[in-house]
């Protein structure tokens, strides 16, 4: 019994390693706080640890995660609602910051410019989505998960992610100037 | 790059593939920027000794400020209390007194009645120290 209890909890540990950092990116793109992400991702692998038993393998570890991750996002916006939400206000930044991480690689200066005006401008246009539309777009072309994935991960079918991917895109689209 | 390259490969993703390509690489570059973000943001220095106190030094004093009022309220209500209850005291024994003052008046006026009363019963019923005398003038008087 016990031995199961030890192999268990090295598997546990061997799944917050792989997919902490994607659980936390996830986070941190739907929320744009740091700490709240942090705090999330650790009540996420709480979570996860407490149902680790139950988890039959049905999903892969990372759709699971991810769908435990998604409902206490939600739940953290439903509370926030009832609350004073000056906190999570005053930490969080705009969507757009991801522009100053955007690794210059081979481009020149010009083109590093165009490059993050653009992705600011997709940064506003996501967070201008509503929350379905943005955590399907997040998980596809961020988190680059399957639209299966992202069905099993949202409790959406596939037919919806696509629609609410569709919708997204073209709001992307649209504020980066193309037509719809 | 990879990332965008592994989307874009994807069968059935209609939508990435009827992008243009300005959006193509203005998505990718977002998740770049994303990544490097979120990199960032795991690998700094963590800010947990410094926030904590502060909240805790915050919930103390919500606390404090709490059982502070909680206490000053209760304890002035006690008080408002207590001084009704002194004040009703102290008027209901200004009361008995001037009820047992009054009480005695009229004992002590029942008293001096009874012996007035008593005086002018006596001095109808025994004849007066000087009344022979008095007489025994009036005989010689007449005489």
């Amino acid at each position: 019994m016990a031995r199961a209890e030890e192999i268990a909890a090295e598997e546990f540990s061997a799944v917050v390693t792989e997919h902490r950092t994607q659980i936390f990116r996830f986070l941190l793109s739907s929320t744009r706080d740091v700490d709240l992400s942090e705090t999330l991702t650790q009540e996420c692998f709480m979570k996860a640890q407490r149902n680790w038993a139950s988890f039959r393998g049905e999903s892969s570890a990372m759709t699971w995660l991810m769908r435990i991750a998604i409902n206490l996002q939600k739940d953290h916006w439903r509370n926030r609602r009832l609350q004073f939400w000056r906190q999570t206000q005053a930490y969080a930044v705009n969507l757009d910051a991801a522009s100053e991480w955007l690794p210059s690689g081979e481009r020149s200066a010009e083109q590093q410019l165009l490059a993050k005006e653009r992705v600011r401008q997709v940064g506003q246009a996501v967070e201008g989505l509503s929350e379905r539309q943005r955590t399907v777009f997040l998980l596809r072309y961020v988190e680059e998960m399957e639209l299966r994935e992202i069905a099993q991960a949202t409790g959406l079918n596939e037919g919806t992610v696509k629609a609410h991917l569709s919708r997204a895109l073209a709001k992307v689209r649209e504020k980066l100037g193309g037509k719809r | 790059m990879s990332g965008m390259d592994k989307a874009g490969d994807r069968s059935g993703v209609s939508e990435v593939a009827d992008k243009p390509d300005e959006l193509d690489e203005a998505i990718r570059d977002f998740r770049l920027g994303v990544h490097g973000w979120s990199e960032a943001a795991l690998s700094r220095p963590r800010t947990v000794v410094a926030s904590a106190p502060r909240r805790i030094w915050r919930l103390a004093l919500g606390w404090t400020l709490g059982c502070a009022l909680v206490v000053g309220g209760v304890s002035g209500g006690l008080y408002e209390q207590h001084q009704r209850r002194e004040t009703a005291r102290v008027v209901a024994a200004k009361a008995a007194e001037q009820q047992r003052l009054a009480a005695q008046e009229r004992a002590r006026q029942e008293e001096e009645e009874l012996l007035a009363k008593v005086d002018r019963d006596v001095s109808r019923e025994v004849p007066s120290a000087m009344e022979p005398l008095a007489r025994l003038m009036a005989e010689d008087e007449s005489q």
